[in-house]
């Protein structure tokens, strides 16, 4: 019995079998190891520990469609919010054609993550489902006046696109997700363009609502009236700091709707790959500000926490996020 | 107009031949590894790295290092523009308060991520690829219609390249640092194209608004073609090792 033959013949069923041997890195040490020594009565333990490990799965991981499901969840939210847009007033025509055109792609999304989960797809929410207000179905939430007025409405869509990015990049590297590598591109083409959405919302609030010209505002510090394309710190707390903190903040790292190895910290984060970046860790950048370091990298968050804030928006007594609770 | 990037101090090259984890296919070292059962030393010596086994060209190499500094290639690119905008007219001579401030910022990132993933991958026990030659049109950094159209490529091209690679790593750490800088970048590119023209945030070139509103990737084979136009001979780019 050759254990490469083996492969090979699984290979045959499961062409991900090289993916799911977890690490090529493990199966190295597992070789280096066991070098000559491997005998043939040794070998079935040896090819069981191999593949015990390449099948099983990690406890409380997601599957793939449970993820897909997740990000389609959060797509009706963005759907049923940009159908929203319709009463407000004092935009510029730029600003509501940068609206219409969002609307058309989260609703864009929202088809194309049907179609791939197929019978596998949640029921439609409905529009219903959501109090975009904040008030859980009641009346009274902290951005009750959104439909008419455009810096709350704009304040809701950046949290929003901020929040999409950030759960896109935090499941992107769930087992499931890399085992699947159509799925994987496709998140990945999906995030890019939520973080396109949410420079461009940035951009409209730095400028004001009724600007001509969006991409001529000057952002101020601490970033949260007038933030600017990309996520400075924790931007003060957000669009509405104390209600919006949580979507610049850390996310859990460990249980269900996390990725293995990953470690969700908050937007101001400069730990990446194990070095603390700064002037000193990078001599090229010694006279960049601060902030420089943050902003370079966004930061992903667990599918637990992006459902903490979703539900905000969620009527009560409708479980579209709690189930992830 | 040729330019050498600036950039720190390079690391020594006298560990080219140092072995790597995931240098070849997976495929073709599980052959390797079957012809010379139980010779496990030699089968890891095998698997060597080489940065230039195309003349004149610079092999990213292959597995998550190759990905690596594939994306080291492209932050050195985008670090290199930036740092020559702002040398250059338009900046210093006619763009706007707010323009100024976006184009400082994509400076500082871009640089933080060509420094970041030299270090990253000199970490993981690799040797990153050397510091690239530049190339640009004459006149380049002296309008603001040829600064931003250059930025809006790069930016883009960016974009495309990382969701294009994301694929072909297999360590989620690795994805996950990917993802943290592509959407950055993404930021990048809608604000570009929104100084280029306003509201072109996700334009029919770049995302799929008539379909699935699906970013439009690239394949390395495909970004390299455009990257190596501003790269100089000894500089351009070889990919062949990904996917």
């Amino acid at each position: 019995m050759n254990f490469f033959d083996i492969l090979s013949e699984i290979e045959k069923v499961d062409p991900e079998v090289y993916g799911r041997l977890d690490s090529r890195r493990s199966i190295f040490k597992h070789m280096s190891g066991v070098g000559q020594k491997l005998t043939a009565a040794a070998l079935p333990l040896f090819v069981g520990a191999v593949f015990n490990k390449a099948y099983a799965q990690t406890p409380g991981s997601l599957a793939v469609n449970d993820v897909l499901n997740f990000a389609l969840r959060l797509e009706y939210l963005e759907m049923y919010f940009y159908q929203q847009r319709t009463a407000l007033t004092g935009l510029s025509s730029v600003n509501a054609n940068a609206l219409s055109l969002i609307a058309t792609d989260e609703a864009n999304h929202v088809k194309f993550l049907r179609a791939t989960l197929g019978a596998a797809a949640i029921a439609d929410p409905g529009a219903a489902a959501f109090d975009f207000t904040g008030g859980k179905g009641a009346a009274g939430g902290p951005f009750g006046d959104y439909r008419t007025n455009p810096a709350t409405y704009l304040a809701l869509a950046q949290s929003f696109e901020d929040t999409g990015v950030r759960a896109y990049k935090g499941a992107a590297p769930i087992s499931s997700v890399m085992a699947n590598k159509t799925v994987l591109t496709a998140a990945l083409n999906i995030h890019s363009v939520e973080a396109r959405h949410a420079s461009h919302i940035r951009s409209m609030r730095r400028a004001g609502a009724n600007s001509a010209t969006p991409s001529q505002g000057v952002a101020v510090a601490p970033y949260s009236a007038a933030p600017k394309s990309w996520v400075s710190g924790t931007d003060g707390g957000g669009a509405v700091p104390g209600t919006t903190n949580a979507i610049y903040g850390a996310g859990n790292s460990s249980g269900a709707g996390t990725a293995a190895n990953v470690t969700y910290l908050a937007e101001d984060n400069t730990l990446q790959g194990g070095v603390t970046l700064s002037g000193t860790t990078i001599p090229a950048a010694s006279s960049f500000p601060a902030t420089a370091f943050s902003e370079a990298f966004d930061e992903g968050l667990d599918v637990k926490t992006v459902a903490t804030i979703a539900n905000l928006f969620v009527v009560t007594g409708n479980n579209l996020f709690s189930v992830y609770l | 107009m040729s330019h050498k990037i600036l950039s720190g101090p390079q690391a020594p090259e006298a560990n080219l031949d140092q072995p790597l984890y995931t240098p070849i296919k997976r495929r073709s070292f599980f052959m390797y590894a079957g012809a010379t059962a139980g010779a496990t030393a030699l089968v890891l010596a095998g698997c060597k790295d080489d940065n230039n086994n195309m003349p004149g060209m610079v092999d990213v190499g292959t597995g998550d290092v190759g990905v690596l500094n594939y994306a080291y290639a492209l932050e050195q690119l985008e670090a290199d523009f930036y740092t020559q905008v702002r040398m250059g007219s338009y900046y210093t001579s006619t763009a706007t308060a707010a323009e100024k401030q976006i184009l400082d910022d994509l400076y500082y990132h871009e640089v933080i991520h060509r420094d970041f993933f030299k270090a990253a991958i000199t970490a993981a026990g690799a040797t990153p690829i050397k510091a690239l030659t530049t190339v640009y049109p004459a006149g380049t950094f002296s309008s603001k219609a040829s600064v931003l159209a250059t930025a809006k490529a790069f930016e883009d091209l960016g974009v495309a390249a990382y969701n294009g690679a994301g694929q072909y790593i297999t360590t989620p750490q690795y994805l996950y640092i990917a993802g943290k800088i592509v959407s950055v970048e993404a930021r990048h590119a809608a604000i570009i194209r929104d100084l280029v023209k306003e509201g072109d945030f996700v334009g029919s070139d770049i995302v799929d608004i008539a379909g699935n509103s699906l970013e439009m990737s690239k394949a390395p084979s495909v970004v390299v073609a455009t990257a190596n136009t501003f790269l100089a001979d000894g500089s351009k780019l070889s990919v062949s090792g990904l996917g």
